[in-house]
This record gives C-alpha cells, structure tokens and sequence, in this order.
C-alpha cells in the first residue's frame, strides 16, 4: 500500500533581512510534523527563490521577513510565479508585516500571513489543509 | 555553620513533607540555562568558595561588582537609544528630540542596504532603503544625519559591522569639519564580524579580510581615535536568535578571544588595544538570571584577559558594555505590556552594572518606534535612574546567596562552552563547522515548544488574552525615500570630482592588495564623496565575498 507522499516545503529568505531564527523555528517544526523542507539561506531574490522552489519541486513557499520588504519582494515573488506558469504553489509568509498590507499581499496571490504569536501549530494545521497531495 | 546544616536538612524534609500533599506549580523549576532553581539559598550554597576573592570590590579585579568603585554615584549610565530610518534628514530631526528629552548620547541605525554596502539604487536595495535604518549612501549623507550635533559633546555609537571602516571615515571627516580633534571623539562601532556569521546576517567579505579590518580599526584609532570603542562584542543578537544566558556569555566572550587573538597575531600590543573593546549584551526576562549574566561576564573576561592573555593594564580586563533590552520578548498582542518587560529588563541590566543602555519601545513587535513610544523608553530609564534608587550604590544584590550562586553558574558553565570552542579550533571554526548555529537553533526550537507546550507562558500571547484591535499611528517608511535617495545619489555622482573619486578608489584597491592598513584610503575615499557602495564594491574585488552554507 502507498504512503501519502510528504508534503514538500521551500523555506525562504527574501532579501537583506538576517533574522533567521524564526524561519528554522518553522522549518524544524514542519519537519517535525513529517514534512520535507528545504531551507534557502539568507538574501534570496525573488528570482533565486522562484527557481529553487521549482527545482525542488515543493508544494509550498514559506517567505519570513522582518525588514518590512515585503511590500516589494512578495508582490515581486508571485509576478515571477505566474511567469514561470508555478502560481499552483501554496505560498504563505511570516514575520514583521503590518496588518493593513495584508490585503494587498493576499490579493496579488500570498495564501495567508503568520504574524508574531503565530504557532507552528498553526502553521502546520494551514498547510496540512491546503496541500493535498 | 554547622548548627545552620542541622536547621537547613530539618527545613528540607519538614518542606519535602508539605510538596508531598501541595505539589508546586511545577517540578522542576529552571532557568533558560537549564540551572534548576532552589527553593531557598542560604550561606551553605556558597560555602567552600572563595567569596571576597571572586567577589572583591568595583573598579578592581576581577571587576565582579563593577567596573568603576563607585558607578552610577559618579555618572549614571548612557542612555542611548538606537534610532534611525527614512533619510538622514528625518533620523536627524529624531536624534534631536531624543537629545531634547534627555537622552545622554547617539545611536545610529542604519538601513540593510548601508549595512551590506550597497548604495540605494542598487538591485538588492529594492523594498529595503530607509527601513529598518537610516539610508548613508555617501558622507554628504553623513553630514546631514549629524548636522548640528556637537561631536566633541555627543558620544555617537553605531551599529555597523562589515563596512564599519568606511561609516568611521566618514564620521571621523564630518568631525573634522567641525572642528572636533580625533582625540576629542567618543564612541563605538559594532565591528562584530563573527557574530554577523552565526547570528546576524549582515556579513559582506569572507572571515580571514574581515577580520583584518577589525584589527586594523584597532590599530588605526589606538593611535589617531585614542577614546573611540573600536568594536562592541555582541551577545545581544545571539540571545536575540534563541540562544540561552549561559549561550550569551560563551558564545560572546569565545568570539572576544577570537579578535584579541587576531590583534596579537596582527601584531598590536594587549594593552594598547585591549582597553578600548567593548561588549554589548541583551537583558532578557528572568530578572536574577539577567543580573548574575552581566556579573558572571564581567569576571570571566577579566580572568580570560589577565590568565590567558596576560594582559597587565587593568584597563584590558575591564568588560565595559552597553545593554539592550530584549526585542524578542515584545509581543504584538497588548503592546501596553511591553512598557512593564523593558522596564523588568532594563532594571536587571541596570543593577548588572551596564555602562549605557537601549529601552525598546511598546510598538517595536510592530514597527519602528514612534516619537510616542520612545518617549516612553527613555523615561523608563529615567525613572530608573532618578526615581528608583538602584543607583545610588554598587552592586546593590552582591552578597545575594541566589545571585552569587548563580553568577558561579553561570560562569563555570560560560567556560565549559568556551573551552569546548576551543577544542573545535577557537570561535571562527565552530563558527564554519555550524556548531555555534546548531546550539543556538536547538535553543530556540525549544523556547518556542514551550510556550507552545504552556510550560512557559507569555502574558497577554498565550494566557491573559484579550479581543484587541490592533494600534493605529505606527511608523511606517514611505517607499519614496528609495526615488528621493537615488536622485541625490545622481546628483552627487554629477557634482563631484569623479577622477579624484577614481584614484582613491584605486588607491583603496592597492591597500588592500598590499595587505595595508585601509583606514587612510577608506578617508581618502569617502572625503572624494566616493559612496559607500563604490568602497565596498572595491574590496568586494580584493577580497570576494562570503558565502553562507544554509545550515538547518
């Protein structure tokens, strides 16, 4: 009988922002819940973050900025999706993003936000939801 | 002594007694450093050790108590606060009003791009410029965000790290046009390459240039910048990443011996360079465990300079450094609440004997602080100073048989770590090998299941909730400071003399080829208005740059 096929995860570090301790929270929690996650290290562009989620074939882009960036490069990381026909990509993102820019986030194609208090219960649970593979 | 044994091992068991019908709230109960926590201490927990001798007096060694004899009744601490964003022109209008309100020195932020020497119109720099700092793309920059601000007056520290000799050339070049002797200017540069690997980020060059840079900071101002702080050995950011107090203290002081080594290598003498390090640690909650830190610290360095390095000026053993209450702790939910942790923590960094001291703001799990909330910060230390008390002795909780059982702790477990580093080949190769990372992420994966888990509880997050509609009137930075920036850079670009700026630039590029002292040509550069990209680019060309290996 086939196991369910583990659930495959990008997790990014758009920009010049250096705080990684969140991301490897998250990406240590996902691997614990049995997903496989592969983490980009610091200062991706949104090209570079494109390309290895495609490479890596993942279900999901996980992006964590604090550096309030984000209003450029997420919108940035979903134009690039689309270009590259991958906008089936479940992409979410986390860190130090103010409550007014989510609806615009959410509308150029960013699934959800994780702000600070999230837990990684949560983040699991979202993910689990959405991905079905 | 021994009729106290006799009580002690009766009180024990009558209490072993009492938790067998009322368990406690839990078992056991420990601290972020895995240091279980008494019920009580006594005089018996700190028996056979060497009290007086580890404790002795402030201003002496092994400095426990202090650094000065008698601290705060002198002066109290800097009240510093770390501010920044937008244009030079805004920051500097913030740092006027922070003076305004009693703040006693500068702290500049600078934005990601200036961090990572790139100018605003660079690719990296898009979504970034004047976010979580203010934008220096030249000296003219440099000369707004410090105009009208008397530099032989103000200390000024700030926070930059790999292209910290090009930010120092040009505050040595503002100072100068003001008519301020280097021997007159005070301050600090972070310069803390090695932490920027572990914990950071904002890294440019690979190890070995990068720390030929710091050394020859060292061996520049020790004779031209005789009281500036040539580098501010950090903890903060490691605390920040997740590490533990005890984390805190190894990984700091094990980077600390790395750059004393590497000045002796280099061929600088103890005690001329020595005097002029400093340190900068975080204040975290555990009020006692933060305090006994900052103590434990302060001997380990002294020892460390003294026994290892034989250094002979006390000066070289004295750990003086500024302290930041901890950003991590804030919380997004009831914002209010974060006025009470900084005042926690900048009380613990205070009674620790802190030489200057950051307050974070209520809103900074937010965004940058408003004028508002800062206001509020920096009379949080204010009150502290003026209001409270603790100033008015030194070392007010030595002889605590809790706080000195805890500094010895925390000291001898600070050690294992660094002797452990040094096994690995000293700081930099555990650095390379991951395992400064690898002890700092386990760390921080487990603060976060255990709040996850309610074994730790975060007020307001995770118990004590309450329905809140989110704080309006938070900073933001316009996205049109990045236009704004690039035209001035274009403008500057015009005006100056772009052969003058050619010949230093290769001028700076033979330095670094011959392994010479960058400091001169980096003035030379930044006083030709060469941008702070176009220096870096050309060290970028010497010395490449580092490559981090994503390490899970």
């Amino acid at each position: 009988m086939q196991g369910k096929k583990k659930i495959r995860v990008l997790a990014a570090k758009p920009g010049l922002d250096g705080h990684d301790r969140g991301i490897k929270v998250v990406a240590s929690a996902l691997m614990d819940a049995g997903m496989e996650v592969v983490y980009t290290g610091l200062r991706q562009t949104p090209e570079q973050i494109v390309e290895a989620a495609i490479q890596e074939g993942v279900d999901v882009i996980a992006m964590s900025i604090l550096s309030g960036a984000h209003d450029y490069l997420f919108p940035r990381v979903m134009d690039i999706l689309r270009e590259r026909g991958a906008e089936d990509i479940l992409v979410i993102g986390g860190g130090i993003i103010p409550d007014e820019d989510i609806p615009a986030l959410k509308e150029c194609g960013i699934a959800e936000i994780f702000g600070p208090g999230t837990t990684t219960g949560d983040i699991i649970r979202y993910i689990e939801e959405k991905v079905t593979t | 002594m021994e009729d106290f044994k006799k009580a002690k091992a009766r009180w024990d068991e009558e209490l072993g007694r009492k938790l067998q019908k009322r368990p406690e709230r839990k078992t056991p109960f420990e601290n972020t450093s895995g240091v279980e926590i008494e019920t009580v201490y006594t005089p018996l927990d700190l028996e056979g050790t060497d009290v007086m001798g580890r404790l002795g007096l402030p201003g002496e060694y092994p400095f426990t108590r202090g650094v000065q004899p008698n601290m705060y009744r002198g002066r109290y601490w800097t009240m510093r606060q770390y501010a920044g964003f937008a244009t030079a022109e805004e920051s500097n209008r913030r740092y006027k009003f922070l003076l305004d309100q009693g703040q006693t020195g500068l702290s500049v932020a600078f934005d990601l791009p200036t961090q990572i020497g790139y100018d605003s119109d660079h690719p990296m720099a898009m979504g970034e410029v004047g976010k979580v700092g203010v934008t220096i793309d030249s000296l003219e920059d440099m000369e707004t965000l410090l105009n009208g601000i008397p530099l032989d007056k103000v200390s000024t520290s700030m926070t930059i790290n790999s292209p910290a000799l090009v930010l120092l050339a040009m505050y040595l070049s503002v100072a100068e046009k003001q008519g301020v002797a280097s021997t007159d200017l005070r301050g600090t540069i972070q310069n803390d390459i090695l932490k920027e690997y572990s914990s950071r980020g904002t890294y440019i060059f690979p190890p070995l240039p990068s720390m030929k840079i710091i050394t020859d900071i060292f061996a520049f101002c020790a004779e031209n910048v005789p009281q500036w702080n040539t580098i501010s050995i950090s903890g903060y950011h490691i605390r920040e990443a997740g590490a533990t107090a005890v984390q805190e203290v190894a990984f700091t002081l094990a980077n600390g011996i790395a750059y004393v080594k590497a000045a002796m290598d280099a061929g600088l003498e103890i005690d001329k360079f020595a005097p002029r390090l400093s340190f900068f640690f975080n204040a975290h909650l555990d009020f006692l465990e933060e305090i006994a830190k900052f103590r434990a610290a302060r001997r380990l360095w002294a020892r460390i300079m003294k026994e290892r390095f034989g250094a002979e000026n006390p000066k070289s053993m004295m750990m003086r450094f500024h302290t930041q209450t901890a950003g991590c702790t804030l919380t997004a939910q009831q914002p209010m609440n974060n006025i009470v942790r900084v005042a926690f923590q900048a009380m613990a960094a205070v009674l620790g004997g802190t030489q200057s001291l950051h307050t974070n703001s209520m809103d900074e799990a937010l965004c940058l602080p408003s004028e508002d909330a800062v206001r509020i910060a920096l009379r949080t230390q204010q009150l502290i100073a003026h209001e409270s008390g603790v100033a008015d002795t030194v070392d007010p909780l030595g002889g605590s048989y809790y706080l000195e059982k805890l500094t010895n702790e925390i000291e001898e477990r600070a050690e294992d770590y660094i002797r452990r580093i040094d096994e690995m080949g000293g700081a930099p190769s555990a650095i390379e090998k991951g395992f400064v990372q690898k002890e700092i992420q386990d760390s921080a994966y487990r603060y976060q299941r255990e709040i996850e888990k309610q074994e730790r509880i975060v007020v307001g997050l995770n118990r004590f909730q309450t329905e809140e509609e989110r704080p309006k009137g938070l900073l933001r930075v316009d996205p049109s400071v990045r236009e704004a920036q690039v035209k001035r850079l274009q403008a500057l670009k015009g005006r100056r003399d772009s052969q003058k700026v050619r010949e230093c630039l290769a001028g700076l590029k033979q330095a670094a080829e011959e392994g010479r002292n960058l400091m001169p040509s980096t003035i030379d550069a930044v006083k030709a208005y060469a941008t702070l990209g176009e220096v870096c680019d050309t060290l970028r060309g010497v010395f490449g740059e580092y490559q981090q290996s994503a390490i899970l």
